[in-house]
């Protein structure tokens, strides 16, 4: 398939979509497909060695995924390990000062570790050990993923490493520090952009030696099938949650639903269960670095075209040969040139939109809501209030926002602080 | 019978294997690549393996990369490893040539474009390392019908009912990866492999060859006992970035060890 190809199946994937009245409904909205395929995207592309591993990881999760005494585990951990449910927090202070729609934050930052991540590696774990795996491997931006990952296999016993690129180690030096008193190993990548795509590339090669005795946590919505819908459905808790919290608080469904994307797991962890409520709007946030036009940015569904990274097809940042050009966040959450699959596709079928935010509207983002609500959210969680502060006053009161705080600000303070002049 | 096969055939016939080099196209800078192309194919190997330089190759270990890296520093593109196999063609009509990359430079490419371009560049097969057959068809297709194999790989995890699906569309060559792990590590367990690849040939017709982990004459040796093809990579690779500051020394010393492991393998 060659790329005008993928750009002209866009159409056809929205028509399936389509009654005889030409209405789109999303009512029968089910995928992937039994190989782990969103319409043109997901997919499995990996090396052959690897095959036998996600098979083997797909069949357990689909036991295991139907067993009802595995779903009870998962969820007395996420009740007393992690601390869920999260609030739903109607924010009072920044909807009365933005004067427009109601804003509600879904408070992920409250989860043990401070971020969403840990909703996912907890459900990983618990496979892993299924599986009889007794060690542990993760790629990690923000180090977020990273500290979810050794948080989880410290808690289980088993061996934990992450790499994490070697320019996310310096800038995000503490984060760093919390893994390696967890007892994990962390790796710094020095090759390509030393940044998540290429701790991405480092565990897919640790995992191709270790395959045996090792299982591979990603941390979003993206990689090779099963990882995508898997991924996605243990952080569909989040969008779970926020349905019965929204019900009970407003008696109805929110208006906009809105989550920063770097691969995308707290968004759609957010959108999914939502997805097939055709009048409620999704937006994903990403990283616009110093603005789309600089093309210094990390944007690849607003900026980009469709390709095969990691394993599976989805939109990408490359050149007209195909390679995958640095990217630029101050997030270096959002720092990855690819993005779930299932966003991708959920692009193309309009049902979620996504623009993008840039460093600078981020970091206003952080500063406004730190002041005003007293709760200081990650840069990359900035990037969504950066959206709500400028579209909330535009809606009316009687509107809903529900925007996923997807973590908390506190391994960013030093990179705020340099941003600002100031040493610490 | 395709250019591949009569080579692969050659040499079982004289009671050998045939010498499978892989060199990055472009590594370490894109002058060098024809010659030491000529040069490995005069010293005895029977299909030259072109790497396409790609940015992110997950599959390779810290030689390859470094190759790529060396590569992609001189913006060297799918197009120009295309021209690099005509310039080839216009000496050498024998050698078997066979790109091995990742899906993204092809689909940027778009696959008809890029099936027509190495048809009549003169490729004989490709390889595409995160491009297993469930995922092929149509590109898979598309190559075929201008008579170029898009070549499988097999590996030590592949169970048997994959491996018959495997090689009910396998083409040109079967590549058995030897271990588990990126290119150029160093677990080669040649006796496994061995009872492996006894085990395949019950399922399969087309030569097998085996790469990752021949490093040298020896483990060359070893390997071309019994297989078809000995493929020989990383241990190359990272000759020639050695020598990156000489690049006029690259051909030759290509050529002296591509000599050695045809010896060694002569005498298996």
């Amino acid at each position: 398939m060659s790329r005008e190809e993928v750009m002209t199946t866009q159409q056809a994937q929205r028509s399936s979509f389509e009654a005889a009245d030409g209405m789109v409904s999303f009512a029968d909205y089910n995928f992937p497909d039994e190989r782990g395929h969103f319409g043109r995207f997901g997919g499995r592309f990996v090396a052959e060695t690897l095959t036998h591993a996600l098979d083997e990881l797909d069949r357990v999760y689909r036991t295991l995924k139907a067993d009802p005494a595995f779903q009870r585990r998962i969820d007395r951990d996420l009740a007393e390990f992690v601390g869920r449910p999260s609030p739903l927090y109607l924010a009072e202070r920044l909807t009365r000062e933005l004067g427009g729609a109601k804003v509600y934050l879904k408070r992920e930052d409250l989860n043990h570790t401070g971020a969403h991540k840990v909703n996912n590696t907890i459900g990983q774990a618990l496979l892993a050990q299924h599986m009889g795996k007794r060690r542990i491997i993760a790629e990690t931006g923000a180090g977020q993923h990273g500290v979810a990952s050794a948080t989880v296999a410290a808690r289980l016993g088993m061996e934990c490493v992450v790499y994490m690129g070697a320019e996310d180690v310096e800038r995000q030096s503490l984060n760093v520090y919390r893994m390696k008193l967890l007892g994990a190993r962390v790796v710094p990548v020095e090759s390509g952009s030393r940044t998540l795509k290429d701790a991405m590339n480092e565990a897919m090669r640790d995992w191709v030696t270790h395959v045996d005795d090792t299982h591979y946590i990603i941390g979003t919505v993206a990689g090779p099938h099963p990882y995508p819908s898997l991924v996605r459905d243990f952080q569909a808790v989040i969008g779970r949650e926020t349905r019965e919290q929204c019900l009970a608080a407003e008696g109805r469904l929110p208006d906009v639903l809105v989550a920063c994307v770097g691969g995308g797991s707290n968004a759609l962890g957010l959108f999914h269960p939502f997805i097939r409520d055709a009048g409620v709007r999704m937006v994903g946030v990403e990283a616009g670095g110093d603005g789309i036009a600089t093309g210094r940015h990390a944007a690849p569904l607003c900026a980009g075209v469709p390709g095969v990274l990691h394993g599976n097809r989805t939109y990408l940042m490359e050149d007209e040969d195909g390679q995958i050009i640095a990217t630029h966040s101050i997030s270096a959450g959002l720092d990855y040139p690819g993005v779930g699959p299932e966003h991708a596709f959920l692009k193309d079928l309009g049902r979620a939109e996504y623009v993008a935010v840039t460093d600078e509207e981020a970091l206003r983002a952080f500063h406004h809501l730190t002041r005003t609500e007293g709760i200081m959210p990650a840069l990359e969680t900035s990037h969504a209030i950066a959206w709500v502060m400028e579209h909330a006053p535009q809606m009316d009161s009687e509107q809903i926002i529900v925007v996923n705080l997807s973590g908390r600000g506190d391994k960013d303070i030093l990179t705020v602080a340099r941003h600002d002049g100031i040493e610490l | 019978m395709s250019r591949l096969a009569e080579r692969f055939a050659e040499r079982t016939a004289a009671d050998s294997s045939a010498l499978v080099t892989y060199l990055v196209a472009g590594d370490p800078a894109p002058a060098v690549t024809v010659p030491t192309m000529h040069a490995l194919a005069g010293a005895g190997a029977d299909v030259i393996e072109l790497g396409i330089p790609f940015s992110d190759p997950e599959a390779e270990g810290a030689d390859i990369q470094a190759g790529c890296e060396r590569a992609l520093a001189h913006k060297v593109r799918l197009r120009d490893v295309l021209d690099m196999v005509v310039a080839f063609r216009q000496q050498d009509t024998r050698t078997a040539v066979v790109l091995m990359g990742y899906l993204n430079s092809v689909e940027a490419m778009g696959y008809e474009r890029f099936a027509a371009a190495a048809a009549e560049a003169g490729v004989d097969g490709v390889i595409l390392v995160n491009l297993p057959p469930e995922e092929a068809e149509e590109l898979r297709q598309a190559l075929g019908a201008l008579g170029v194999d898009l070549i499988f790989l097999l590996a030590p995890t592949t169970t048997d009912v994959r491996a018959r699906h495997v090689l009910g569309v396998a083409s040109g060559f079967v590549y058995y990866v030897s271990l588990k792990g990126p290119t150029g590590s160093a677990n080669l367990d040649v006796a496994g492999v061995r009872t492996r690849l006894d085990d395949l040939r019950a399922l399969t017709g087309l030569p097998m060859a085996v790469g990752f982990g021949i490093r040298d004459g020896a483990t060359a040796r070893a390997v071309a006992e019994f297989a078809d093809g000995v493929v020989v990579g990383s241990a190359l690779v990272r000759r020639m970035g050695e020598l990156a500051a000489d690049p006029e020394s690259i051909p030759a010393a290509a050529a002296a060890f591509a000599s050695e492991l045809r010896a060694a393998m002569d005498a298996a």
